[in-house]
């Protein structure tokens, strides 16, 4: 019997409107959390947002996220066998899903409504 | 979203934060210009260069006695015949300033004595590649490059932009059009001169060592303007790619570096060193070049002697354990964390998709066929011919880049307005702005079955079956893309991300797999296994166009390379 991961995920485009969804992805050994969030769009949804860059080479820094609480970069922390809770970072303005502002502010774009 | 699109206005607009756009960003603000620095990602630290674990190749002489001549003479060698001769020169002869220069802005090139160290790569004649320890290359120059870009005046920059088409006046590029993933907005950006360093295509592949904004959309942005690319078969794969036990938290080409230091031992499944059998005998040493390096892999894995999860062993289990600390320090923890005991088992590699050396055809002054737009780095293609040298990529990103600043800053004193966007701009606003259709297939699995095909038929060993197999892979994919942007358009949507990419990878894997298709021959990293000979006749270099959906292919001989002077 293969063993799966389950990931509790929040989404939503603004903070007052989210819900958490669950999936289960299948577990692999050496997997990241990343790999994870990556096979669930492959296979099941792809509208869950996530920001990543490198992939797995903990070089771009743009996967950062909240794990059971925890921030962390989902390219370096481990999937395991069990309920992992996924959310976006709480103090970053959300953007969607598990996406928020994380670029300096002079690096932001400015959508001036017309 | 705002129904009319942002309009923004600057004198030269970049696109694509790695080395190339941002040296070429703060050459030209240096030079007085406005400059927008634009990115689909964050800005610097998305692309390529933030990978890059060890070597910058370049004729320093700072340790030992060095030309750029001799650095020239071994690109030339390594291109098998084909390199674009006076960009591979400026790439030469123009690496030691920039390299300097970087030093100056205090990336912390490796000394030792107090002289900046180099260390041997395959196909150099001597040690010629400078390095920051340990793997840390790549995130300094980025690092490096984006304080300089912050502390330069007139520089303005913004991530989250991905450029959806060039924006073309007169017959000239004259900036951008481009979606904000974090809104749905379409942004018209009005420039005087438009620097494309978008970066390579190695995205394409399923195993690759970039980014994964790295899909090649400059190829297409270009092609689309009426730019030619040249030398689109010719797709660099990294042989020692990682492979087994899985690693996270480490980049998949992290073993070159080791290889460099320590040599190590590229073994078969009975534990036997094989690269003799292709004509390089390593004898613990790292002497086998890229293309010869893949191919050897790949045909012991054909021949049932490739390591458990199909590739070879990688062995440093006759090195000392204090000298692997020496050599990598926290590198050895990081593998320990992720259960690898170099000194107790050898690892699993394999061939990875890793560099183009094709791109859009530029002069060295690093402009296209249209005016108005240059390309920088490795989105330019010629200088690297049929196979690129070890360490030239971040050279040529720095060098080119930094021509292509130099040459916006020329045109902008000669231009007096930026041409309105209107009119130009409106098919692709209309694009950004349209409903979507009402059939959504996956967009990521599509990416997947995208990968999966160049990866198993326009791989480095190919054969007519095979391409024509994913011509039509790809050509299915396209009906199923069509022409009408999927998702939401809501803020940060994904989907609709997918699909800009995947308008843009179809084109650019059609140019490589077409381009494949009529290069009878083998050469460098282009492997027919119908022709496996390289023949003279194939000095050649291939020209794409677009032609309405159409890629049109036209073969002109390789300019004739000249002895490098001594």
């Amino acid at each position: 019997m293969s063993e799966t991961a389950t990931l509790k995920i929040w989404r939503g485009q603004t903070k007052a409107q989210g819900r958490w969804e669950t999936h289960a992805v299948p577990f692999e050994r050496g997997q990241s959390v990343l790999d994870g969030l990556r096979w669930i769009r492959v296979n099941t949804d792809p509208s869950l947002a996530i920001r990543f860059s490198c992939i797995n080479a903990n070089a771009c820094k743009d996967c950062m996220m909240e794990l059971d609480g925890e921030t962390v970069y989902a390219c370096t922390a481990r999937l395991e066998p069990r309920e992992m809770q996924v959310a976006p970072l709480p103090n970053k303005k959300l953007v969607r899903d598990l996406v928020t502002e994380i670029a300096p502010p002079a690096e932001r774009f400015a959508v001036k409504e017309k | 979203m705002s129904a009319e699109p942002v309009q923004i206005e600057t004198d030269v607009l970049v696109i694509g934060s790695g080395a190339a756009g941002m040296y070429a960003a703060i050459e030209a603000a240096r030079a007085g210009c406005r400059v927008m620095l634009i990115d689909r990602s964050l800005i610097g630290r998305g692309g390529a260069t933030v990978m890059a674990q060890m070597t910058v190749a370049v004729a320093l002489g700072a340790e030992a006695p060095d030309h750029w001549s001799h650095h020239y003479q071994d690109t030339l060698t390594a291109g098998r015949g084909l390199c674009n001769e006076p960009l591979s020169r400026l790439l030469c002869e123009e690496g030691p300033a920039c390299i300097t220069e970087m030093d100056s802005w205090g990336v912390g090139w490796a000394r030792k004595d107090g002289k900046i160290t180099s260390t041997f790569a395959p196909g150099h004649d001597r040690p010629r590649c400078v390095y920051v320890d340990f793997l840390n290359t790549g995130p300094a120059v980025s690092k490096t490059l984006r304080s300089v870009v912050h502390k330069t005046p007139g520089i303005a920059r913004t991530g989250d932009l991905c450029v959806v088409d060039l924006l073309k006046v007169d017959g000239e590029v004259a900036g951008a059009v481009a979606w904000h993933v974090g809104s749905g907005a379409p942004v018209t950006i009005s420039a005087k001169a438009t620097v494309v360093a978008t970066g390579g295509l190695t995205r394409l592949y399923r195993r690759n060592s970039a980014s994964a904004n790295m899909g090649g959309d400059g190829y297409a942005l270009c092609l689309r303007a009426g730019a030619p690319l040249i030398d689109m078969e010719f797709v660099q794969f990294f042989p020692i790619g990682h492979l087994a036990p899985r690693l996270i938290g480490m980049d998949p080409i992290m073993w070159d570096p080791f290889r460099y230091k320590l040599g190590g031992r590229l073994l078969n499944r009975d534990m036997e060193d094989f690269t003799d059998r292709y004509g390089v005998p390593e004898d613990g040493k790292y002497v086998i070049t890229r293309d010869v390096g893949t191919y050897a892999i790949l045909k012991e894995v054909e021949s049932g002697r490739g390591s458990p999860h199909g590739g070879a062993y990688l062995s440093f289990q006759h090195v000392p354990a204090e000298k692997l600390r020496e050599a990598f320090g926290p590198v050895i923890d990081r593998l320990a964390a992720n259960g690898i005991d170099l000194t107790r088992m050898p690892v699993e590699v394999a061939p990875i998709a890793h560099y183009h050396m094709g791109g859009v055809a530029a002069d060295v002054r690093m402009r296209t066929e249209v005016p108005g737009l240059l390309v920088a780095g490795e989105a330019v293609g010629g200088a690297n011919g049929a196979n690129r040298l070890s360490g030239n990529a971040i050279t040529e990103a720095l060098v080119f880049g930094r021509e292509a600043g130099r040459t916006a800053a020329a045109r902008v004193k000669t231009m007096k307005a930026v041409p309105p966007p209107d009119k130009a701009a409106r098919a692709t606003v209309d694009l950004i702005r349209s409903d979507p259709p009402k059939d959504m297939p996956n967009t990521a699995a599509m990416l997947t079955r995208l990968q999966a095909t160049m990866s198993d038929d326009v791989g480095p060993l190919r054969t007519a079956a095979r391409l024509n197999r994913a011509l039509a892979t790809i050509g299915e994919l396209a009906t199923a893309v069509g022409d009408r942007p999927f998702g939401d358009n809501g803020s940060f949507d994904m989907q609709r991300l997918d699909w800009f990419d995947l308008r843009n990878m179809l084109t650019v894997a059609r140019a490589v797999t077409q381009a494949a298709l009529l290069r009878t021959e083998s050469r460098g990293a282009h492997q027919r296994e119908d022709f496996p000979e390289m023949l003279p006749q194939w000095r050649a270099n291939q020209a794409i166009r677009l032609h309405g959906q159409d890629l049109d292919i036209a073969t002109a001989p390789a300019s004739a390379v000249e002895v490098a002077a001594q």
